[in-house]
């Protein structure tokens, strides 16, 4: 078996490295492109089973996060993107990447593609860094998250709060259970009904502001000499590239 | 005059946006009322577009509503507002929003489309709230800085009235490139050298004046300078291109200058501190230490702890900017130093970052702030905001630092950016730290454009703030442009496709082009060529400029093309601006071609006349007055732990992104719940693996208002016993030194500079005779000579402050210890003799702060501590072998607030209670009468607080018998912490009490 993940990266995007190497552990083959690269030629998107936008501060957030990002998927990659989703192909967004794949229309429905959900900046105004707990969607509706156990994770955004257009989105959001994490007991930034991470119904293409490719070693654990409950954050990509393997 | 644009975005739903949420509660706490804020992001462009594509490209519609050329201040979702204050970059100032906007658009409707668009940005706070007269204009004076901004206020009437904001801004001052002005330095005397000196800010001597004339006047000078068609006067260009190359900042004249030392003892000479004490320390360490790579000759020190992988560490200051523009200078000064490390050998990857903060007490009362001067709780604030944006928008992460406070920092705030960057140990089996130019390889500029910004910021640095300091040595640097030239540099370092990389930093091009020439034995540098912001530069304004994201390189003649596809496609700009020669001297090119300046290498590097400097040391004054006694010592915990230089600091570091690249083990907030503070940074140097860095700091100021030489001694002794206490091996680190010191050099203004000069020597004898005690080698340093303000008709001075920034090695994270307290039952240690020295303490601090707020004398509590280095070289070895071995289950070393505050951070951090005992310490005279202080609080070097599990007891008192040790007691579960002398209670206190007291806000009002 032979995964082969892309991991976009460049423009101020920042955690590509930590993700290649989360996929490398998981057992896929991850490369990293350039997005400049991939805007010159979208069809390098074919072949590949995973496609992952890392953190980090695309453009700067300037315009707002992942805005200039959000636009050229949406306007020069959206094809490349939903040819790779109907292949069958995994989709990833970690922070700055959720929040682009939101902007983008790609979440929560990439057939439509309309923009209907964002991240906007977290309630108190500031950015935080702090380690929080997650649940998990672990029915097997969601490829990335089946099985999970709650655990926690580090975030570090600014602009975090998860905010439907309006309450009948945020319904069918929920109707529809695309809410594959959900901030356990603290909710850091004020996002809507804790959600911290979005699944589209297919359950391949998924956001999330957590950082699991943050946490790929227990000693990078705030508890790490006391013990803490759930693993790291590697089962997440373990599971993406056997549903990989399987599909491919 | 072409029509302009201007697109406004809102919230269409004001209380969705966080930003002002928070702006606005900052706002009522400083007005003393509730108000409100709503925010408009406003883009200019200074010609029409298409409002389609605009609108995508700046709007994200869930949520927002653009306004193409009308106002969001007219919604009627906003309506309401009292006052409407408008905040703009002055022209030329880098507004990286505004290049942003350019970027996505030039994306969106292609390069052509755009044509020579301009484009700036501005943002509106919308105020809403009953506000009294002169609210509006304190909240604007609150929201911009004068230097760089701009800012407007409209109230709701003068809005009625008819009264906008501009929808143009204007152009930075375009004009003809200026001729170069020549100089007849021959005809000039002393005096007149001096005012030119001073008029064009070259803060050059007297000495280095007479030195340049003389240079000018050799008619060897005056034949060369006749065959390359120059006449024998000297150009602006070169003038300025000699005084960035001798500035203090650039040469370290104070730091290399002949110093004839007089104390109580006798007078002797020194030549060169630099030479005498860092130099000579390395060198004679240097056998013992195989690490060693490359020390003080590039940009950063490298030392390789781990086979394979090459660490280059370096710490800056830039505290002059700083001062002026909190968030520009901080910004500036992180990703200032991140190039530093990009540019050392061929080019390291920055994963970590460091922040030392010094500024006056954020509760300094506006009225005691001079004029001209900012209140220490906006440069705090300021300069908090830019390591944020700075660190976090790099994808570095912040992993270790401190805030310190003290009234002499009202003046200028030290900030203090450190870095370790990461590199193969060989690329393509050359060794990385090796690096070469030789003569036809192509100079090449690598970033942002250039313009007026950071002129003359290294001389700027090298005098006293005052009124006349350059505006223009002010820069905002932009993270982001800075990560996209790394990405680009690393990738074509690993293609090969250039032979030598340095940054450039102070003095420009001047500097880094003058530098590197050095490698090939001349250059000729094209000013022409050189991409400009705008136009109107004159060729010495380009080549001095310090406009910020720069590097220069040297790339060989057939790896131009290769390089400069890849930049293109990555989107970053890199121009050839000339060629590297061997014609001993640099040639400088410009308007049309032709030599504007000439300057022999030779001089330009080694004309620079050798200072001569007098110490004179006074005689020890230090008096030591009786500690008061108290029954109950509670309070004064209370009091240290709310200390600011003590007290929690979680809300401002939960800021920093300490996570991101996924290396971190040991973080800064520590403990159950994360709100303990930590000794220092692990983190992994690889993902694959479990080797790791530690990353620690010493730095004790108070101590040398005693004597620098303590103040040095336990600074080193600091970073080092920190890095013992997380498990860092103890004979694999290195030490960078950092000074900051008030002018040393006796002169009118500063009559005191012989004393300050002897404080200097003073402390470079402390911290050579620490490290070579220790085997630290020092790998790089550097020093900021004037840390002076005069303003108000007064001076102030900021105490001399030496840093130790120390990275050393762990070779198993997974072994990294902690500072928290684990579990109930376990056996508490104090490691360490306490001879009870409590000079420059804590407690004589909060004893004497009153007084020493109103510029009095507080009380002296005798002498500051000093280490034992051959004792505490033997606990730390031993203390190292408790912690890989795992019988030590948590290790805190003992600084500010000594032994109880020690305990106070260990029981908060396990959230852990103990009943101490403190008879009976070892080193201490228990008849002293003054026991229990001592005990308590004094703040002697090279001590830890460790816990062991009790099964371990015997193992642990036989593994310790050499050394000095007390048990404490046990951690027996009750949530409060007791500090027993005998039958007597000294300290009682719950977790939660304590816990409160540590965290006080450091901003009154403030958040914890």
């Amino acid at each position: 078996m032979n995964v082969r993940a892309i991991v976009l990266a460049g423009y101020g995007f920042n955690s590509d490295p930590e993700l290649v190497e989360a996929f490398r552990l998981a057992g896929a083959t991850p490369e990293r492109l350039h997005l400049s690269d991939l805007l010159a030629d979208p069809a390098l998107l074919e072949g590949a089973a995973i496609v992952a936008l890392p953190g980090g501060f695309s453009f700067g957030d300037h315009l707002g996060s992942a805005q200039v990002v959000a636009n050229l998927l949406r306007t020069r990659l959206s094809d490349a993107l939903r040819a790779h989703h109907e292949r069958g192909g995994l989709t990833l967004g970690i922070c700055n990447g959720f929040q682009a794949l939101v902007k983008s229309g790609f979440l929560p429905w990439p057939e439509s593609g309309e923009r209907s959900v964002t991240l906007v900046h977290n309630e108190s105004g500031r950015f935080v860094d702090d380690w929080v707990r997650v649940s998990f969607d672990a029915s097997g509706a969601c490829a990335w998250t089946k099985g999970l156990s709650p655990r926690e994770l580090p975030i570090r955004h600014g602009e975090g709060r998860f905010t439907a257009r309006d309450a009948a989105v945020l319904e069918r959001v929920e109707r529809e259970g695309l809410v594959a994490l959900r901030y356990e007991g603290v909710n850091p930034n004020g996002s809507a009904n804790g959600i911290a991470g979005l699944r589209d119904p297919s359950g391949r293409v998924i956001g999330l502001m957590p950082h699991p490719e943050a946490f790929l070693l227990p000693e990078n654990h705030p508890l790490r000499r006391r013990g803490f409950e759930g693993g790291t954050g590697l089962p997440f990509f373990e599971n993406a590239v056997k549903a990989a393997a399987a599909a491919f | 005059m072409r029509h302009a644009m201007r697109i406004e975005t809102s919230y269409l739903d004001p209380a969705l946006d966080g930003r002002a949420s928070s702006l606005g509660a900052a706002a009522g706490a400083r007005l003393g009322h509730p108000v409100r804020f709503a925010l408009v992001d406003a883009v200019l462009v200074d010609r029409p577009l298409p409002p389609g594509p605009c609108v995508d490209a700046f709007v994200d519609p869930v949520v927002q509503v653009a306004d193409v050329d009308a106002w969001a201040a007219a919604r009627p979702a906003l309506a309401g507002w009292s006052a409407l204050l408008e905040v703009a970059w002055r022209p030329g100032v880098t507004d990286a929003l505004a290049l942003t906007a350019c970027e996505a658009l030039e994306f969106a409707l292609g390069r052509d489309a755009l044509g020579d668009a301009r484009f700036s940005t501005a943002r509106q706070y919308l105020v809403y709230g009953e506000l009294r007269a002169g609210d509006a204009e304190a909240l604007a004076a609150s929201l911009h800085n004068p230097l760089v901004q701009s800012a407007l206020v409209i109230g709701s009437a003068e809005w009625k009235a008819g009264a906008r904001p501009p929808t143009k801004h204007p152009a930075p001052g375009a004009h003809d490139p200026a001729e170069p002005a020549w100089f007849d330095l021959a005809a000039m005397d002393d005096d007149a050298l001096g005012r030119l000196s001073a008029e064009r800010v070259l803060a050059l001597s007297g000495e280095e004046l007479a030195a340049i004339r003389a240079h000018y006047a050799d008619p060897e000078t005056r034949r060369r300078r006749e065959a390359a068609g120059l006449p024998p006067e000297a150009s602006d260009v070169e003038l300025e291109m000699l005084a960035q190359t001798w500035s203090e900042h650039c040469k370290h004249k104070i730091f290399n200058a002949d110093i004839e030392y007089r104390t109580p003892e006798g007078t002797r000479s020194i030549r060169s501190l630099f030479k005498t004490y860092i130099r000579a320390t390395t060198e004679a360490l240097a056998p013992s230490k195989p690490f060693l790579r490359s020390v003080f000759t590039d940009n950063a020190g490298v030392v390789v702890f781990h086979p394979g992988q090459a660490l280059c560490v370096k710490a800056e200051t830039h505290n002059s900017p700083s001062a002026l523009d909190p968030y520009g200078g901080a910004i500036t000064g992180i990703v200032g130093v991140n190039r530093d490390v990009l540019g050392t050998g061929m080019g390291a990857k920055p994963i970590f970052n460091t922040d030392v903060l010094c500024f006056a007490p954020p509760s300094t009362p506006d009225a005691e702030v001079p004029e001209g001067l900012i209140a220490p709780r906006d440069v705090l604030e300021g300069v908090h905001r830019g390591i944020v944006d700075g660190g976090n928008q790099s994808g570095i992460p912040t992993v270790a630092g401190a805030f310190l406070f003290d009234e002499s920092w009202l003046g200028k705030p030290l900030v203090f950016c450190g870095t370790g960057g990461v590199m193969p140990e060989f690329l393509d089996g050359e060794p990385s730290w090796e690096k070469s130019i030789r003569p036809g390889d192509l100079a090449v500029m690598l970033g942002g454009r250039v313009g007026k910004d950071g002129i003359h910021g290294a001389t700027f640095s090298s005098q006293a703030l005052d009124e006349s300091s350059p505006v223009g040595a002010v820069q905002i640097g932009d993270p982001i442009i800075q990560k996209r030239m790394t990405d680009f540099l690393l990738e074509a370092r690993d293609a090969g496709l250039y032979r030598f990389v340095t940054d450039n930093g102070a003095g420009g091009l001047s500097s880094s082009l003058g530098e590197m020439a050095r490698e090939s034995g001349g250059v000729r540098v094209d000013l022409d060529a050189c991409p400009l912001k705008y136009p109107g530069l004159s060729p010495w304004e380009i080549l001095v400029s310090e406009s910020q994201e720069r590097m220069s390189l040297a790339v060989p003649p057939e790896s131009l093309d290769a390089f400069m596809d890849l930049a293109r496609r990555r989107g970053v700009e890199a121009t050839a601006v000339g060629e590297f020669l061997d014609s001993g001297s640099v040639e400088i090119r410009a308007n049309g071609g032709r030599t504007v300046g000439l300057l022999p290498l030779e001089f330009l590097h080694d004309g620079l006349p050798r200072m001569k400097l007098r110490a004179a040391l006074p005689a020890a004054t230090r008096g030591a007055g009786p500690v008061p006694e108290r029954s109950d010592w509670t309070p004064v915990l209370f009091d240290i732990l709310a200390e600011p230089n003590v007290a929690s600091k979680e809300a401002w570091i939960r800021q920093y992104d300490h996570e991101v690249q996924a290396r971190s083990v040991e973080k800064p907030m520590v403990g159950l719940r994360r709100d303990a503070p930590g000794d220092g940074a692990v983190i992994r140097a690889d993902l694959g693996n479990f080797r790791g860095y530690t990353v620690t700091h010493g730095v004790c100021p108070r101590y040398g208002l005693d004597d620098a030489y303590r103040m040095a001694a336990c600074a080193v002794d600091e970073a080092y016993r920190a890095h013992v206490a997380l498990g860092g091996d103890p004979e694999r680190a290195a030490a960078l030194d950092n000074f900051c010191w008030p002018d040393p050099v006796e002169s009118e203004t500063t009559p005191d500079g012989a004393a300050k000069l002897a404080a200097l020597v003073r402390a470079c004898e402390g911290l050579s005779e620490a490290c070579l005690a220790y085997g630290l080698p020092l790998v790089s340093g550097k020093d900021s000579m004037k840390n002076d303000a005069r303003a108000g008709g007064r001076t102030i001075s900021s105490i001399p402050t030496l840093l130790v920034t120390l990275a050393g090695a762990i070779d198993d994270v997974r072994k990294a210890s902690s500072t928290d307290f684990l579990e109930e039952g376990d056996l508490v240690y104090l490691l360490g003799s306490t001879p009870g020295a409590l000079g420059g303490s804590m407690l004589e601090r909060v004893d004497g702060a009153d007084k020493r707020a109103r510029g009095e004398d507080g009380p002296s509590y005798g002498r500051a501590p000093i280490p034992d280095f051959a004792a505490a070289k033997a606990l730390y070895a031993t203390v190292h072998k408790g912690i890989s071995g795992r019988m030590i289950r948590s290790c805190h070393d003992l600084s500010d607030g000594g032994l109880a505050a020690a305990l106070a951070e260990s029981c908060l951090g396990g959230r852990l209670g103990i009943t101490a005992r403190v008879d009976g310490l070892p080193g201490l005279d228990p008849g002293a009468p003054d026991y229990a202080a001592r005990a308590l609080f004094a703040e002697d070097p090279s001590r830890f607080v460790v816990s062991i599990r009790r099964v371990d007891r015997e193992r642990f008192e036989t593994t310790f018998a050499a050394h000095p040790f007390r048990l404490l007691g046990v951690l027996d579960g009750e949530p409060r912490l007791e500090l027993r002398r005998g039958g007597e209670v000294l300290v009682r206190a719950t977790l939660d009490a304590l816990e409160a007291a540590f965290k006080t806000p450091l901003v009154p009002g403030g958040r914890p």
